[in-house]
């Protein structure tokens, strides 16, 4: 195994860095103007004037160094593999930076004439279109924020629709127990009661199952495909149907879109909503956390449903549209994150309708591969060994030591390389859960594969030891975090 | 992009997978759901030729420095440091994402935990976090939770807030069963009728939620007034403020206001034609931190060296993750690297440079104001409460739409229609530090023009 230490400053907090009389950035401002005005504060009404400001005072060296080693102590896709499951960590283009930091992107305003913008308005039409065809649906919002409102977005629609059209008493929303978070809670901020489906013992969902819990309080049903166990649901037209037959409309979870591209469609497989991560499956960089993108699409009937805007094509240009009658609302205040959307549109742009073919059959490609190369005996799979897995494979790390699935986490963080998402879905047992992408290299396949089974061996045979100690920190103490509770400093 | 694209790499990875081909590993897919064309797509294009063709496509956007922009509302033309640009162009940042192992994610956690303090001493709050969407989104998720916390399903909103935060907040409140009522401002001041609101208060009441400077940028200088009054009938006060505004203005904690949400785009984050931007949400009461949506980070240490400080997300039990169902918000991916841009510009400026910001974008925006008083046919500023930025500019004769239109073509973008009746036609103008005297000019001779 190779030598890897992270990089380790006891940076101080800003506020202990600050000294009185600094200033880092020097502000406009226009003499003939400021001279005029001798106290300006003076121009805030008595009652309302700050009396004190608290903020650190620095030189912009300062500012920029201490950033600077904080980012040194962040783990990064250009840093090393980072096979987050279900995040999908894919390799984001450089280019696309590049363009995103253009002038004529980040200056524009979201009020301005949409003559005025021609040009992004164009890229959003085109996304739309492209995103409409990769999914198999009629039209789609851009303007939700990230998957998450898209899924509010999302079962919103549902449930105005269907008060529109006689099913205003369907209170209950089906979700796998394999689900995201997000979907029991997007459907709970809609209003909805949230009806488990348990998977079934090869950890799909069984059409005749979500027929039994179906009924005329069904809603619709939150559906990931493939699902969370990197599984393609075999039954999935099946369950559409099921949820069709009984009044209720089917929610396509898009997070794990990247196994699918080329190959099948939401649209096609009786989905009547649909939302994409834009910034997994259309690789724009995860910012630490965020920005995301998570538009939502709809097939015809819903169409005049989705959260406004929408964006429209006519003879005299393109333009944004806040006026459709059904709509839910808008769910964001100004139009969606648009340099996300750019960056999503470029993606696509760079690889084609072959080359997004090529990321699915590339992404599956080594996820199944990485997972062959565990050694089954440590890393038994979550279930049935004969199914193949799509984008992410989810295996258990062996033997009853509860906390084992962390350790391995740990463990692997001091080789240089990003732990798998840990103990999700909640139905497997110290889960590890391992998403490549198609970004990885083979030879980087193998040394992740490698450094697992050596973890394990190591585990087993009690040669381990305290994990992590090559990262800058080590283990984090996370009960103390939260008592007592530090939120912010004084000072 | 894909390094195994080759055969040789296909025919090894497969070998070892136990497929013959590539469509083997998606014999799962039932045919009956597979597609099998390809898609209609043009097929791709080589780095060069695809930043050709969009970055040609952008020029078409017409924007500063080839146009000037006066627009507001929500989302405001600022300066953007290159130091602020530099941090969040580092890939260590960019390319990382939610800090799930804390070990090796320190620099991401203590960056967001700086962003934290930052703006709760700039808002007078105990807790804050960078996770939500924007302002609006923000606003709608305050509301939420006012609901939650007094288990009241009535919201009063100021009859002078923004009308994106006000669609929004209807958006996210509709299904929680809440019903919304607005509190009338006052046609001379443009401030809110604090006699409307005594009015319309009740024990029904979850919160009031209004904005400061409003909508027409006028400063609620009866905010402690109207604080303790909603207090008053148990209810609580979300403010909505532009932290700008606050090198000058008093912090909503200094007012009472028992949630602070707010925009933080002018915070070293570009205007992106509508994002990403950064939602501010913040509570002045520790207790309420347990209610709140999105993540926290907070301060621990290592746990073999206690003295070693480190940082971690706390009270994940909130959020979607781990309670599901039961989660205060659905929020998962967020704004982080927003934060981030935040927590670095305000380290720049400091307590005196934001000061100078505040106190030169007043200034402007009162030269501007002023100057445009004197074109024939407009009143400038429309209302006569102070305000800080932004202004209302109202016309004799000409309609608003037409004015919007005609400025831009001018090349300037100004004067969006305010939406809100206020008793003539008018237009919303946005001054700060990135505008100089002669762009006020070429503003106000632009105007003439127009009306």
């Amino acid at each position: 195994m190779k030598k890897y230490v992270q990089a380790s400053w006891d940076e101080p907090l800003l506020n202990e860095l600050s000294r009185p009389g600094r200033v880092g950035n020097s502000v406009p401002s226009d003499p003939t103007i400021s001279s005029r005005f001798k106290d300006p504060q003076s121009l805030v009404p008595q009652s309302m004037r700050r009396d004190s400001l608290n903020l650190p005072e620095l030189s912009e060296l300062q500012v920029l160094r201490h950033f600077n080693r904080l980012s040194q102590m962040n783990f990064s896709v250009e840093l090393g593999m980072y096979p987050l499951g279900s995040c999908t960590m894919k390799y984001n283009p450089k280019v696309s930076e590049m363009i995103a930091s253009s002038d004529a992107m980040k200056g524009a305003h979201p009020l301005q004439p949409a003559g005025t913008v021609q040009g992004i308005l164009s890229i959003f039409y085109d996304l739309e279109r492209a995103l409409c065809e990769i999914t198999g649906v009629h039209r789609f919002s851009l303007s939700t924020a990230a998957g998450a409102q898209g899924e509010l977005a999302g079962v919103l629609m549902i449930r105005k629709y269907l008060a529109e059209h006689g099913g205003g008493a369907r209170d209950e929303i089906l979700v796998p127990d394999s689900a995201h978070g997000t979907n029991p809670a997007s459907a709970a901020m809609a209003g909805f009661k949230v009806v488990k489906v348990p998977s079934g013992a090869n950890g799909q969902v069984k059409a005749s199952k979500v027929q039994e819990l179906s009924s005329e309080r069904t809603a619709g049903m939150m559906f990931t495909v493939p699902n969370t166990l990197g599984l393609f649901e075999g039954e999935v037209k099946e369950v559409c149907d099921a949820v069709h037959a009984a009044g209720g409309l089917m929610y396509y979870d898009g997070a794990n879109m990247n196994a699918l591209l080329g190959r099948a469609r939401p649209g096609d497989m009786g989905f009547d909503v649909v939302h994409l991560n834009l910034h997994k499956t259309f690789a724009t960089p995860h910012g630490g956390g965020g920005p995301g993108a998570g538009p939502v699409g709809v097939t015809r009937k819903l169409a005049d449903y989705l959260p406004v805007p929408v964006i429209v094509k006519e003879k005299t240009g393109y333009s944004l549209d806040y006026g459709l009658r059904r709509s839910i609302g808008p769910l964001k205040g100004f139009i969606g994150n648009s340099a996300v959307l750019l960056r999503a549109y470029i993606y696509i742009r760079l690889l084609g309708a072959s080359g997004l073919k090529d990321v699915s059959s590339m992404a599956v490609l080594a996820a199944n591969y990485l997972w062959k190369s565990l050694d089954p005996e440590a890393f038994p799979a979550s279930h049935e060994v004969e199914l193949l897995r799509k984008h992410e494979a989810v295996v258990s790390v062996k033997g009853d030591l509860p906390g084992s699935a962390m350790t391995v986490a740990k463990a692997i963080l001091d080789l240089g390389m990003h732990a798998p998402t840990v103990y999700f879905p909640l139905i497997v047992h110290e889960a590890l859960m391992i998403e490549p992408t198609e970004s990885e290299p083979e030879e980087m396949l193998d040394e992740y594969a490698e450094a697992l089974n050596s973890i394990y061996a190591k585990i087993k045979d009690g040669t381990l030891g305290p994990v992590p100690k090559n990262t800058s920190v080590g283990k984090v103490d996370e009960v103390k975090a939260s008592h007592p509770l530090t939120l912010r400093v004084h000072w | 992009m894909l390094p195994n694209l080759d055969d040789d790499f296909v025919g090894r990875m497969l070998r070892k997978v136990g497929a013959a081909t590539v469509e083997d590993l998606f014999s799962d897919i039932p045919e009956g759901v597979k597609l099998g064309r390809p898609l209609r797509l043009p097929e791709g294009g080589s780095e060069y030729a695809v930043r050709r063709e969009v970055q040609a496509r952008l020029r078409q956007n017409k924007t500063p420095p080839e146009t000037l922009c006066f627009l507001g509302g929500g989302v405001w033309p600022h300066y953007v440091p290159a130091a602020v640009e530099s941090i969040t162009s580092r890939q260590e940042f960019y390319t990382s994402y939610t800090p799930y192992q804390a070990e090796v994610s320190q620099g991401v956690l203590q960056a967001l935990f700086e962003y934290q303090s930052l703006m709760c001493d700039l808002l007078g709050m105990e807790a804050c976090n960078g996770s939500l969407y924007d302002w609006a989104s923000a606003a709608g998720e305050a509301v939420r939770m006012a609901g939650r916390v007094t288990g009241r399903n009535k919201v009063l909103l100021g009859g002078n807030i923004g009308p994106q935060r006000r669609g929004v907040i209807r958006t996210y409140t509709e299904p929680m069963g809440m019903t919304l009522e607005t509190v009338d401002f006052d046609r001379a001041t443009g401030r809110m009728d604090s006699e409307d609101l005594k009015k319309k208060l009740s024990d029904g009441v979850a919160c009031l939620y209004f904005e400061n400077p409003n909508y027409f940028g006028v400063i609620e200088d009866e905010a402690p007034e109207v604080t303790s009054l909603v207090h008053s009938s148990g209810a609580l006060v979300v403010a909505g403020v532009d932290p700008i505004s606050l090198s000058l203005i008093r912090e909503p904690g200094a007012y009472g206001a028992d949630i602070a949400v707010g925009e933080g785009q002018p915070l070293g984050i570009p205007m992106n034609y509508g994002g990403p931007h950064l939602g501010i949400f913040a509570v002045k009461d520790i207790k309420l931190a347990r209610n709140m949506p999105g993540r926290l980070i907070g301060l621990t240490t290592s746990v073999a060296d206690q003295q070693r400080k480190a940082f971690a997300m706390v009270l994940q039990a909130r959020e979607q993750h781990i309670r599901r169902e039961g989660a205060t918000s659905n929020v998962c991916t967020n704004q982080s690297l927003m934060a981030i841009a935040a927590a670095s510009y305000l380290s720049l400026l400091g307590k005196e440079g934001f000061r100078t910001l505040g106190e030169t974008i007043i200034a402007n925006s009162h030269f501007a104001a002023k100057r445009l008083s004197r074109i024939e046919g407009v009143v400038s500023p429309h209302f006569k409460g102070a305000f800080f930025k932004e202004f209302v500019v109202s016309y004799k004769k000409a309609k608003a739409e037409s004015v919007f239109g005609k400025l831009a073509k001018l090349g300037v973008l100004a004067g969006s229609p305010t939406h809100i009746e206020v008793g003539s036609q008018s237009g919303l103008y946005c001054v700060t530090e990135v505008h100089t005297r002669d762009d006020i000019e070429a503003l106000a001779a632009a105007l003439e023009e127009a009306v």
